[in-house]
C-alpha cells in the first residue's frame, strides 16, 4: 500500500505543481493516474522513488515514512518504466536488464539467467540478448524496459507514460501484454499516462487529475463512466463528445450499439459470465 | 626546394641517429615531455571536467578560466617561469613542464566536461531511477558515453604539447627543439627544418595512434547510433527515430 497525504510540491522557480494531495493506493493492483500535462502526474509518481521529494506532506509505503529511508536503497526496491525506455546505449539488452540485480550484488550469471527469463515474461525472443538498445524498435525497447523494472522482482511497479512514444498498434499490444504480466505477478502498479482509453483498460483505481494535481475523481473505470464527478471528468473521459455515449439501434432485427455521432460501435450480444471486466 | 632535399638528407645520415643529439635520444626526450605533461594535465582537467560534467557546477568559471589560459603565450610564460625558478639544468623542467600543463588544460577540461553533458539526460536519469548512486552514474554510464571525446580531447591536448614542447630546449633542455633553438642563431637553417620535420612527423603518428584508440573506445552500442546519418546530436535523434519506428 502507498499512502501519499497531504503532499504538495512547488518547484524552485515557484509554480505550484501539487497541492494537497491524498490518495492511498492500494496493494497488489493497478492504479492509473491519468491527466493533461500539468496536472502532476509525472511528479506525484517520482514522489514514490524519491525522484522528487515534496515540499510538504509524507508519502508511506506500508508503514515506513519514506522520506526516512535511504533514495538509493529504495529506488533499488521499486521497479521504474519510462516512457523513452532509458535503456543504456553502451550495454546489451539482458546486461540493461539485469543492471540492478548486479547493483545489488547478484552474481552475474544468476543475474543473466534471471534476465534471459524476464526476457520471456515480457516477450521478447531470447535472440535479441546481445543486441544493443539501437538496434530494436521502440516497442521493442519498451519491453526491455518493463523486464528492467521486473528485474529486482519489486513490490512497486511506477510506470511513466510506458507506452506513449510508441505507435498505436504497438502500444495496444504492450498494453494486452501489461494486463497480462499483472494477472500473473499482481505487483502494486502506478501507471502515470494521458490517455484515458488506457487508463480504462489497464487501471483497477483510476485517479483523474486537473492542473497542480488537485484530484477530479477517483474510482473503477465502470464507477467513473457511469457518474462523472463534474463536467471536467466528463469532457476528459469523452462522454460529452458522444464517444462513450452509446445507444442501441435495431437493425434487420439485429441490435448494434451506435455512439453519440450516430457511428457504428457494435454489435450487442447477450452477456456471457466471462464477457468484460468486472466493475 | 634545396633545403628540403638538404634537410631529408641530414635525417638519413646515419652519424646523427646515435649519441645525445641523435635523432632517437631527442625523440625520446622529446616523448618524455609531452608523456608527463599530458599525464599530469589530464589527472588535474579530466577529474575536474568529470565533476563539472556531471554536477554542472562551475561551468561558466570553467570556461571563462580555460579561455584564458589558452590565451597565455607560452614562450612568455616559460620565460617568467624560469626567471621565478632560477635557471638551471635540475629545475628547467619545473617551468617547462607548468607550461605545457597549462597548454593542455584547456582541450583536456572542455572535452570532458562536454563529453558527460552530451549524454542523453533522460538516459542519466533512469540510471538515478533504478537506484545508481551518483558515482555509479558517473563511472558506468557518463564515463563510458563520454570516453570518444574526452579522448578527443586528450588527442587535441597531445598535438599542442608535442608541437610546443619545442619551447624546453630555449631554457637548456633537450627534445627535438634543440635542433632548431641551436641552428637558429647559427643560420644554419637546414637544422631548423629538420626540427620542424622531425616534430611535424612525430605529431601525425602519434595523432594516428589516438584516432586508433579513440575508434576502438566508442561504446559497441553507441558505434551502432553514430553509423546512422545525422552527426552531434545522434544520440537524441536516433533514439526518437527508432522508438518512432
Amino acid at each position: 500500500m502507498i499512502r501519499f497525504d497531504g503532499i504538495s510540491k512547488r518547484f524552485p522557480d515557484g509554480t505550484l505543481a501539487v497541492d494537497d494531495f491524498t490518495i492511498t493506493i492500494p496493494s497488489r493492483t493497478t492504479t492509473v493516474f491519468v491527466g493533461s500535462s500539468g496536472s502532476g502526474k509525472t511528479t506525484l509518481l517520482r514522489m514514490v522513488n524519491r525522484m522528487v521529494d515534496p515540499t510538504s506532506g509524507s508519502i508511506h509505503i506500508d508503514d515506513d515514512d519514506i522520506s526516512t529511508l535511504e533514495p538509493v536503497a529504495l529506488r533499488r526496491r521499486i521497479g521504474y518504466v519510462m516512457q523513452n525506455s532509458g535503456l543504456l546505449p553502451h550495454r546489451t539488452v539482458v546486461d540493461n536488464v539485469a543492471t540492478v540485480p548486479l547493483l545489488t550484488g547478484v552474481s552475474k550469471r544468476e543475474a543473466r539467467a534471471a534476465a534471459l527469463d524476464l526476457m520471456d515474461t515480457v516477450g521478447l525472443d531470447r535472440a535479441l540478448a546481445d543486441r544493443y538498445p539501437s538496434q530494436l524498435s521502440g516497442g521493442q525497447q519498451q519491453r526491455v524496459g518493463v523486464a528492467r523494472g521486473l528485474a529486482i522482482d519489486p513490490n512497486i511497479l511506477l510506470m511513466d507514460e510506458p507506452f506513449g512514444a510508441v505507435d498505436p498498434l504497438v502500444r495496444s499490444e504492450l498494453q494486452q501484454e501489461l494486463v497480462r504480466i499483472q494477472k500473473d505477478l499482481a505487483k502494486t502498479i502506478v501507471f502515470v499516462t494521458h490517455d484515458i482509453d488506457e487508463a480504462f483498460l489497464l487501471g483497477d483505481q483510476v485517479v483523474i487529475l486537473k492542473t497542480g494535481g488537485r484530484i477530479a475523481q477517483v474510482g473503477t473505470p465502470a464507477e467513473i463512466l457511469a457518474n462523472p464527478a463534474d463536467e471536467f471528468v466528463d469532457t476528459f473521459i469523452g462522454a460529452e463528445r458522444g464517444r462513450r455515449a452509446l445507444s442501441i439501434q435495431t437493425v434487420n432485427g439485429k441490435e448494434v450499439v451506435v455512439d453519440g455521432t450516430g457511428r457504428l460501435a457494435g454489435i450487442l450480444r447477450s452477456p456471457t459470465p466471462e464477457s468484460g471486466r468486472s466493475a | 626546394m634545396n633545403l628540403f632535399g638538404d634537410a631529408f638528407r641530414w635525417i638519413l645520415e646515419p652519424s646523427h641517429w646515435t649519441g645525445p643529439n641523435g635523432i632517437p635520444n631527442r625523440i625520446l626526450e622529446h616523448l618524455a615531455y609531452t608523456g608527463l605533461t599530458v599525464l599530469i594535465a589530464t589527472l588535474i582537467a579530466v577529474a575536474l571536467g568529470l565533476y563539472i560534467g556531471h554536477t554542472g557546477r562551475f561551468r561558466g568559471i570553467a570556461v571563462s578560466v580555460t579561455g584564458a589560459m589558452r590565451a597565455l603565450p607560452t614562450l612568455g610564460l616559460l620565460v617568467y617561469l624560469a626567471v621565478l625558478f632560477g635557471l638551471g639544468i635540475q629545475f628547467a623542467l619545473i617551468p617547462t613542464i607548468i607550461v605545457l600543463v597549462v597548454l593542455a588544460i584547456p582541450p583536456l577540461l572542455a572535452g570532458a566536461y562536454s563529453g558527460v553533458q552530451s549524454v542523453d539526460g533522460r538516459t542519466v536519469d533512469a540510471a538515478r531511477s533504478m537506484g545508481m548512486t551518483e558515482w555509479q552514474i558517473l563511472w558506468k554510464v557518463e564515463v563510458p558515453l563520454a570516453l570518444p571525446l574526452i579522448l578527443g580531447g586528450i588527442r587535441s591536448a597531445v598535438l599542442q604539447v608535442v608541437a610546443t614542447a619545442t619551447v624546453a630546449a630555449y631554457i637548456s633542455l633537450g627534445g627535438l627543439g634543440r635542433y632548431i633553438i641551436d641552428a637558429l642563431p647559427v643560420r644554419d637553417y637546414t637544422t631548423v627544418l629538420v626540427g620542424a620535420l622531425l616534430v611535424t612527423i612525430l605529431a601525425l603518428v602519434l595523432d594516428g595512434i589516438l584516432i586508433l584508440c579513440q575508434r576502438l573506445t566508442v561504446p559497441a552500442g553507441v558505434r551502432a547510433i553514430r553509423s546512422s546519418p545525422g552527426q552531434r546530436s545522434t544520440t537524441k535523434s536516433a533514439s526518437t527515430v527508432s522508438t518512432a519506428a
